[in-house]
């Protein structure tokens, strides 16, 4: 019983051993690429803005943005999000001028540009709502390592929801990754973390 | 003796028709707090509704159903969202247990009514009734408070809410 046991411990020490070097191996395996962006998080992408102009990568550049991804058949994170911003922005005022704000769908079947331009208008007419053809949207989520995913309601109506990340990117004025505000998020500490933002661009 | 105590038992059922009407009500055991819907934005297809629903007695209740005139369909949804930051909004097909002696809420980043199709879109100050279903409790009809998401469900009463809009 006793040697048992101790096969067994050794077993689980030499795994651990294993998965350990395997996990630094990988890291190592990454940090060239690591080295040059600390967070791979944004690059490129080609999107219309809800009054058709195309918006890149490029015009994030020379002022601090926020991108969130969502999308209006949302209706509890989503709307609660873009009230979230529109406040935070109100409480920054003059301080935020020069902050972007993009909302991003990742449901581009269902938003058309009329939708979202009532959508985001209706919060704030400082949010930008970018909109793309389907491989022009999975262009823009991989570029910010973002997740969405089409989930069918599965109930005969044709209805289907999106799991999307959820996060706040904070973007610095040479279009890089800062930080990112979560959902649980109290409005103190993300306005706190876009004046670290402006402060930083 | 008996009569006396139907007699109670229909004024009981009497009041508790008139208290449904009411913004905060009692079904059975259940009371419901502070039933509210988000203001949807123009062109939202959808809105979202929460109310707070405490369970006063010992055995657990369940939200089956919910109904409503204003949207083609509503649903109960549960909103997660994991440690990679992904968020997942799934409907609840066995509904939603109420457990005996303790408080649901339904609230922003965790359980709410998804209304889909919304046929008329909710403004804040609307007032918007809402048919839940319970399988202990039975049906009950709700009048759900309209407020901007900004808000927050702030508890408010008219008086407040007129102070607001002068505000404006």
């Amino acid at each position: 019983m006793t040697t048992r046991r101790l096969v067994v411990a050794l077993g689980i020490l030499v795994l651990a051993a294993v998965l350990g070097a395997a996990a630094l191996i990988v890291r190592y395996g990454e940090s060239d690429e690591a080295a040059l962006a600390p967070v791979d998080i944004g690059g490129p992408f080609t999107m219309t803005d809800q009054y058709g102009a195309t918006v890149t990568e490029q015009d994030l550049l020379g002022h601090p943005s926020l991108v969130f991804f969502g999308f209006t058949f949302c209706p509890d994170v989503c709307p609660s999000t873009l009230a979230e911003i529109a406040a935070w922005l109100d409480e920054l005022g003059a301080e935020g001028e020069d902050l972007a704000v993009y909302f991003v769908t990742v449901d581009p079947a269902r938003d058309t540009a009329e939708v979202l331009g009532q959508y985001v208008g209706y919060f704030s007419p400082r949010i930008v709502a970018l909109r793309g053809t389907t491989n022009q949207t999975d262009e823009i989520v991989a570029s910010y390592k973002a997740y969405a995913k089409r989930v069918d309601m599965g109930d005969g109506t044709g209805d289907y929801l999106m799991d999307h990340s959820a996060a706040v990117y904070l973007m610095d004025s040479k279009g890089d990754f800062f930080d990112a505000i979560i959902f649980t998020a109290t409005p103190e500490e993300a306005v706190a973390k876009l004046r670290k933002l402006i402060a930083a661009s | 003796m008996r009569l006396f105590s139907t007699l109670a038992l229909a004024l009981a059922l009497v009041a508790f028709g008139g208290a449904a009407r009411a913004h905060d009500l009692q079904i059975g055991d259940l009371e419901l707090g502070h039933p509210w819907i988000a203001e949807a934005p123009p062109g939202a297809p959808t809105a979202a509704g929460y109310v707070d629903i405490a369970n006063q007695g010992e055995t657990p209740d369940r939200l089956l159903a919910v109904r409503c005139a204003f949207a083609e369909r509503a649903e109960i949804h549960e909103m997660t969202i994991d440690d990679a930051g992904t968020m997942q909004m799934r409907p609840l097909p066995q509904g939603l247990e109420i457990p005996g002696g303790q408080t649901v809420k339904l609230e922003r980043g965790g359980f709410h009514l998804m209304f889909m199709h919304v046929m008329e879109r909710p403004v804040a100050g609307d007032m918007i009734p809402v048919t839940l279903v319970f399988e202990h409790a039975g049906e009950v009809e709700a009048m759900f408070m309209v407020q901007k998401a900004a808000d927050g469900g702030m508890e408010m009463d008219d008086g407040m809410e007129m102070e607001m809009e002068s505000g404006q």
